[in-house]
Parts: structure tokens; C-alpha cells; sequence
């Protein structure tokens, strides 16, 4: 039986509390994982600062370079995993056998996550506007246009409580080691894989393992030790639904992320073509099996939405759940018992709205919900909605569902409301503008982008350097006369 | 016959003969309360003929604690009690009427009991105590302050409302949850450091830890503070936290040891600490005056093998109470008698998994 330990500041710690982690399909137990406990969290945090010191006996730049050593083993060498190992294949095998998403989308997730590794310098460069690396490092420094700038670490540890069904999530802590910041994981139930590989793998490339803690537990444990780990970090990250953006909202230790509410809006000036787009749009849904926050869930335009979620109806309504070892399985599974018969009730009952309507039903050849003895799907779900203010017009749900919305163009900034990408096809300058100093729009995209198209070197729900640094002002000398 | 076996088969015998003076006291016009009485008319059989043994007691239909809610309080009071001066414990109550117990003096008898299980040692007799858990109309903080009393001692208590708390956590405000948890602490570490002489401790795991981290971040720690013995009790306290406490946060000279109870109940006691249990922990109710059973999961009359996995199901038989069968919200595994304790005990003690997403525990 795989054993994985807890792992506190890089030592292995045997809990007396295990949870197993199964096959959803079969029952199997893959792996047996030791649980920590939030004692043992707040207590390792204590010691936090050690990782920073050691982290920092290397350059940023060594740990770029080491980062990239990292990125080459994760996505191709056989590595240490608990009491045994485990080479790529079998990690996307049993990171799909655990999530429910399939074989090459994880091993796409996977090859993302390395690339990011790998093109950590660029990313950081980017992210830091190009700030030399010592800055960041001694905490002050001269830039080259001779300005004395200060960026001082907000926490010694970043802390992270990781989500069990989004693989994809894991590039936004990477730059955590490199910034010469302890790594702090509480990873999501059925998804330990990820952080337990990548550990191994900075661990191989030379980073030091006392950088790292890992603590795993199952959903019961989900509250105590994620809440140790938002209680003892200065700085952490945490994802859930619109309830958990909600309750850390204005907190400064604290990030939150939620669902995206991603959406594709077709200007005026192109929608008679939408036709054109009709790939962006159904790739922008369906791509990654909609699991997503930056999967697209809304598509707003101001006429031809019948056309337009027929037209998408008729290419993604067919689509069935498939093997998840099939190259071609575009559905992921869902493992939670319930889950996805109560996400499917929530879209009946919002079409019961007359201003609702459900387009796939005529394609899809069989009920949206397909339930199996241990795992259920959803197949792919297009909503017309000719009123903008309808509650079904602004949803999102873990699989590839969109609304596509009737609103004029003049109101759809004010009607969309958080969105985090925001793919907005137009050439009209007056709209563009609007789009640019909308607020509610996070990752803005005007052109032919498809919402999944990130672009590594810009910032993800807010800066990650200003997240973890401060600017502030230094001075080792009397300023300038003024 | 083993030993073992001949000792757990008296603890039967007792048990069946303890059972059958319980519900003649409590079925008996004279001596019973108002509620039973009145119960007695609507069960269909005359319980002082039919219970002659434990087994007996389940041809009662499960007790209801929602009974125990709203007044008059009296109807619980036996009447060969009457006259006494009576306590009243509250349980649950974070939102509507909460439930109550009256309580004369098993609060006092169930901890002279668990007093016989605490070693001198680590509990010397005369030090004074800190009570560190809920206050007000809960029965722990009297219990706690009689065990200590019972011993020689004087015990300090803190001002602590758990359902303030349940109220914070169900509206998700953490930060405040946490000041009331640091405001609860800070009584602790002020008379902790007021010179007197405090050797025991009650306090909830959550507490407990609360209180070392503080102790720990001001350079010292509850073995410095002049604490050698606690006693903490709830689901919280799983092996995990028993290794972690003991390792991490007391250190090898400071005793704790685990209960298990609650209001209607009394305060199981745990297997002595044994190296060779890996921390895994085992509760043995107060027999005769309690009995706990592990029952399955879609059967409440029946009990599960040793070994195996039920939901708690509790009877309580003192002069005070009569509780024919009580369905808690926790599981375990069912576990074999052991000499110091000859009868079925449990282990694994956990929020009951079908009410897991109702509950909110370990609250203070």
C-alpha cells in the first residue's frame, strides 16, 4: 500500500490518523495518506522564518534555474512518492482515477504546470516589472534609472488550502519557492498528487525540503486545517465557492478564489459574424471539461443569441461521458455523491424562468444528468436567456455550461458583474474603452482570445508580488535637496 | 471461566440488579417523577413487572431529548428527591429553548468516581485547579469545581459562552471567533501567573492547545506554568491530538487523560495511557449508573461485534435520572471489556457522520 506522510518543513511525519484515497470507478484504494491535524500546523508555523533563511542562502535567480530542473523532472521522471514511486503516466492515471477528470486533460494540466516551472524567470520578470531580483532579496535596492525602491515580504511562509477538482490551480503557488518564500500546502482531498510531486521535484532539483510543508486531510478535516493554515500564515491563498469569497473578503492576509463567471461578449460592431467566432466560443466552454474558473460561462451579445446557442447547442449537446482513459473523453466525472444531481436540479428549476431556455435538450439525445453507481456527469448544458437580469443569466457551474445572453451592448458592463476573463470581440473603439476602465473585469482580453488562453506572463486574480510584498519607502541617505 | 470473564460477568449481574432498583424507584408513584409516571401510561406494559434485567430496558421506545426541552423543569424531579436543593444544566440551547437536566448530586457522585481513576501523582491532592471550559448553566463547570473541591483544592474558573461562539462560526466570522478564543485565554494565562499553586487542569482540546501555543510564544509552557495533570474530554480528543498534545505540546511530565460524556449521561473514563495502544482511545461508561452501547446504523436495538462501527447509544440509571436508551450524535467502534473495567467500551469516538453537516463542534 502507498503510504504518504505529512510533511512538516521537509520531514516526514507518520499521523496516527489515515484516510484512504480511492479509485472513484472501482473502490480501489490508490494510496493511503496520513492526516495532520491544525495543532500541528499552527505549531510548524512558529518556525516559518527558518524557511525564508534558508530559502534565501540562494539567489532568486539560482532558484529560477533550479525551478526550471524541477519543471523537467515533474513532467518526466520517475519520482519518489511516500513509501514508493511514481512515474508521469501513473500520476495522471491516478490523479484522473481521484478527480474524475480525464487522462489527457491531465496530463495537459500537467504539461502547463511545467512550462510554468520552467519559464519561471519570465513569469517573475513579468510579474515584478521587470525588478531586479535583489531587491526582493535584501528587501531595497537602486534601480538602473536611479530610484532607491523597497518591496519588504509580507510573510516568511505563503500559505495555500488547494482544491480537490482543479488540477490547473497549482501554477499560482509556483513562484512562492523562487521568491525565497516556505511553501505552505493543505492539499485538497482526492488531489494530493500534484504538491507531493512537485515537492519531490524541487526537492530533486536541489531546493531544500525544509522550504516545504504538506498537510493532508480528508473533507472532514477540510475546516480545521484549512483555518490553521489562514490562521498561522501571514499570507495565504484559498479556494471555494461564492460563500468563502465572501467570508475573507477584505482581508488582507487572505485570497480568495471563486468561480470566475468567465465570459465572451461579441460587440455590435461583429456580431452579425458571430458565426466566425462560433470555435472560440464552444472551445472557451468545453475545453478542460469546463472546470474552470476561466471556463467560459456566459456569452453576451445583443442579438442572433438564438442563433448562437442553437448553433453551439447542436456541436455540444451530443457530447457523452466517455471512459476517462479515452483520448477523446471530454467529460469529467463527478466523484462527490450528489453533486451533480443537485447542480442539475438548480438548472431545471432556473429554467423554469420563461425567459430560460434549455437548447441542448433537443440534441443532447438523453438526460443533462448521468448517474452512475460510484460517479455521475453532466453532459454540456446551453441556456438561452433573453433577460439580462434573470439569476441564470450570471452562472457557473463545474462543467461545460453557458448562458448565452440577449442584452443590449450599452448595458452589458453593468449587467455581466464580476467576471474574471473577459473575452470581449470588437474593433469599436468607443466599447473597447469602456471594456478597458470597467472594474468588474478582471483578465481583460479584446480580441479573438478564447477565455482558457492565458497569457503566464500577466498577473492572475491580482499580483501575486503584491500579494506577498509591500512597497514602502526606504532611505539610506538624506534626500535631495528639494 | 477467566478472570476477565467472571469479573465482566458480574458486572452484568450488577448491572441487571441496579437496572431493575432504577425503575422501581422511578416507576414507583411515590418515588418517581411526573414525567416517567405519566410516560408509564402510554408504553403498554407496567415496566416494574416486565424490567427485570438491561436487556429489559429496550422494550422502551428510544428516548426523545427534545423532551427535555421547556418547562415545568420540576416534572424530572423524583419525588423521593423532593425537598432537595436541585441544580438545573442546560445542553445545546444556541438557538430556541435549550435542554435542561435537573441534577441534585450526580454531578458530585460521577466525578468523586472519575477522582478514583486520577493518579496523586500527577493530581496531588490540595493543589488548587484551573476549570478552563464553558461557564455558566452547564453542568462541567460545577462537576469540575466539585472534583477539585472533592480533593483538597480550590478551583479558578474562566467566563466562557459556547453558543456565542456556535453563533460567530455559523455567520463565518472566524477573526471573531478567534479574539473571544484569545479573550477566553487570556483569563487563563492572568490567573495562571497569579501565584496559586494550580496543578490541575480541566480544559477542551481546543483550549488546551490554545492555552500551550500562548504559553509557548511567551517562552515558557504548561509544564513551566505548574501544571503536571489534566483531564480534557470530547471528539476532539482523537489519537492524532492525544500523540501531538503529548508530544509537542506538554511534554513527558505533564499527565493528561481523555473523558467522554455529557449532561444526561455522566463522565465516561478512558483505558489508562499504554504505549502499546498507539494512542488509540477507549471510553468505559460509569456502569451501572450509565451504560453506553455502539448500536448499528440502521438498527438502534441492535449492538454491533467488537471491533465494529455504530452510533452511541446511551442509558442513564441513577436515583436522579432515568434515560431508557439515548440515541448521541456520535459513532464509534465497539470495544472488549478490560479488568479495570469489565464491561463493552468504545473507542474512535467521532461526530456521527449522517449529522456531520448539521453540526457545529468543538466550539470552545
Amino acid at each position: 500500500m502507498l503510504e504518504i506522510p505529512v510533511i512538516r518543513w521537509g520531514k516526514e511525519y507518520q499521523s496516527m490518523t489515515k484516510m484512504d484515497v480511492v479509485h472513484f470507478e472501482t473502490g480501489e484504494t490508490l494510496a493511503r495518506v496520513h492526516e495532520a491535524n491544525g495543532g500541528l500546523i499552527k505549531m510548524d508555523m512558529k518556525k516559518a522564518k527558518k524557511a525564508r533563511e534558508i530559502l534565501r542562502q540562494f539567489s532568486i535567480q539560482e532558484l529560477v534555474d533550479k525551478c526550471a530542473v524541477a519543471g523537467e523532472l515533474y513532467e518526466n521522471a520517475t519520482l519518489p512518492l511516500g513509501n514508493g514511486e511514481q512515474d508521469p503516466a501513473s500520476f495522471c492515471n491516478m490523479q484522473s482515477a481521484t478527480t474524475g477528470l480525464p487522462e489527457h486533460m491531465c496530463s495537459f494540466n500537467m504539461t502547463k504546470n511545467a512550462f510554468v516551472m520552467k519559464n519561471m524567470g519570465q513569469i517573475l520578470t513579468a510579474l515584478t516589472r521587470g525588478l531586479p531580483y535583489d531587491i526582493l532579496t535584501n528587501g531595497y535596492g537602486m534601480e538602473d534609472r536611479g530610484v532607491m525602491v523597497s518591496y519588504q515580504a509580507n510573510c516568511d511562509a505563503a500559505g495555500w488550502v488547494l482544491p480537490s477538482n482543479s488540477p490547473g490551480v497549482h501554477t499560482l503557488w509556483l513562484p512562492v519557492i523562487p521568491l525565497q518564500m516556505g511553501l505552505v500546502l493543505k492539499p485538497g482531498p482526492a488531489e494530493p498528487w500534484t504538491p507531493y510531486r512537485m515537492y519531490e521535484a524541487f526537492a530533486q532539483a536541489g531546493i531544500p525540503r525544509e522550504a516545504f510543508c504538506l498537510y493532508p486531510g480528508g473533507a472532514d478535516k477540510g475546516a480545521e486545517l484549512g483555518g490553521a493554515v489562514l490562521e498561522s500564515c501571514e499570507r495565504s491563498v484559498i479556494f471555494g465557492g461564492l460563500a468563502t469569497i465572501e467570508r475573507y473578503h477584505g482581508n488582507p492576509k487572505i485570497s480568495a478564489h471563486g468561480p470566475g463567471f468567465s465570459k465572451i461578449i461579441l460587440g455590435d460592431d461583429v456580431v452579425d459574424d458571430w458565426e466566425k467566432y462560433l470555435d472560440i466560443m464552444v472551445d472557451s466552454v468545453y475545453v478542460n471539461s469546463g472546470r474552470s474558473c476561466i471556463s467560459c460561462s456566459g456569452i453576451w451579445a445583443s442579438r442572433h443569441t438564438e442563433e448562437i446557442a442553437d448553433a453551439m447547442a447542436q456541436r455540444l449537446g451530443p457530447i457523452a461521458p466517455l471512459p476517462m482513459n479515452d483520448p477523446n473523453s471530454g467529460l469529467a466525472a463527478f466523484t462527490m455523491p450528489g453533486a451533480a444531481k443537485a447542480m442539475s436540479g438548480q438548472i431545471d428549476d432556473g429554467c423554469k424562468s420563461s425567459a430560460v431556455t434549455d437548447v441542448t435538450a433537443k440534441y443532447r439525445g438523453g438526460d443533462r444528468l448521468v448517474e452512475n453507481k460510484l460517479c455521475d456527469f453532466l453532459r454540456p448544458t446551453v441556456l438561452h436567456v433573453s433577460d439580462a437580469d434573470d439569476p441564470m443569466a450570471n452562472t457557473e457551474f463545474m462543467f461545460p455550461f453557458c448562458s448565452v445572453v440577449e442584452c443590449p451592448q450599452d448595458k452589458m458592463i453593468s449587467k455581466i458583474g464580476y467576471t474574471l476573463v473577459g473575452s470581449c470581440i470588437t474593433k469599436d473603439e468607443k466599447f473597447s474603452r469602456e471594456l478597458l476602465d470597467a472594474t468588474n473585469i478582471d483578465r481583460l482580453n479584446i480580441g479573438e482570445v478564447r477565455t482558457l488562453q492565458l497569457n503566464w506572463l500577466q498577473p492572475h486574480e491580482g499580483n501575486i508580488i503584491d500579494f506577498l510584498f509591500r512597497a514602502r519607502a526606504f532611505q539610506n541617505a538624506p534626500p535631495p535637496p528639494h | 471461566m477467566s478472570e476477565l470473564e467472571q469479573k465482566v460477568s458480574l458486572a452484568r449481574e450488577k448491572l441487571d440488579k441496579h437496572v431493575v432498583e432504577s425503575v422501581e424507584w422511578h416507576f414507583n408513584p411515590e418515588t418517581g417523577c411526573d414525567y416517567w409516571i405519566e410516560k408509564a401510561k402510554t408504553l403498554g406494559f407496567d415496566p416494574r413487572k416486565e424490567i427485570k434485567c438491561f436487556e429489559d430496558v429496550k422494550k422502551f421506545p428510544h428516548f426523545e431529548d427534545d423532551d427535555l426541552r421547556g418547562g415545568p423543569v420540576e416534572r424530572w424531579l423524583p419525588k423521593g428527591l423532593a425537598g432537595k436543593p436541585a441544580y438545573v444544566f442546560e445542553t445545546g440551547g444556541t438557538t430556541g429553548v435549550p435542554k435542561s437536566r435537573l441534577v441534585i448530586e450526580d454531578h458530585w457522585i460521577d466525578y468523586e468516581e472519575f477522582s478514583k481513576t486520577l493518579p496523586d501523582e500527577h493530581f496531588p491532592r490540595g493543589s488548587n485547579w484551573l476549570m478552563l471550559g464553558p461557564s455558566g448553566p452547564r453542568r462541567l463547570r460545577l462537576a469540575v469545581e466539585h472534583l477539585c473541591q472533592h480533593r483538597g483544592g480550590i478551583c479558578f474558573c474562566v467566563d466562557l459562552d459556547p453558543r456565542w461562539v456556535v453563533k460567530l462560526l455559523k455567520k463565518g466570522k472566524t477573526d471573531e471567533a478567534k479574539a473571544y478564543a484569545d479573550h477566553v485565554i487570556d483569563q487563563a494565562i492572568t490567573i495562571l501567573g497569579a501565584g496559586h499553586n494550580i496543578k490541575g487542569m480541566f480544559a477542551t482540546p481546543k483550549l488546551l492547545e490554545a492555552l500551550a501555543m500562548r504559553l509557548i510564544d511567551n517562552g515558557t509552557s504548561v509544564e513551566e506554568a505548574g501544571i503536571t495533570g489534566i483531564f480534557a474530554g470530547g471528539t476532539e480528543f482523537t489519537p492524532q491530538w492525544y500523540r501531538f498534545c503529548k508530544e509537542e505540546l506538554l511534554g513527558p511530565d505533564v499527565y493528561i487523560t481523555p473523558t467522554y460524556g455529557n449532561t444526561l449521561m455522566g463522565l465516561a473514563c478512558g483505558k489508562p495511557f499504554d504505549p502499546a495502544d498507539e494512542y488509540k482511545i477507549t471510553y468505559f461508561a460509569p456502569q451501572p449508573r450509565a451504560v453506553i452501547e455502539v448500536v448499528e446504523f440502521d438498527d438502534y436495538d441492535k449492538v454491533v461485534g467488537v471491533g465494529e462501527t455504530g452510533r452511541v447509544k446511551l442509558y442513564t440509571f441513577t436515583k436522579e435520572l432515568f434515560i431508557p436508551g439515548f440515541m448521541e450524535r456520535d459513532e464509534g467502534e465497539r470495544e472488549e471489556p478490560i479488568d479495570v473495567y469489565p464491561w463493552h467500551g468504545i473507542s474512535g469516538t467521532r461526530p456521527f457522520h449522517e449529522l456531520l453537516t448539521t453540526t457545529t463542534v468543538g466550539v470552545y
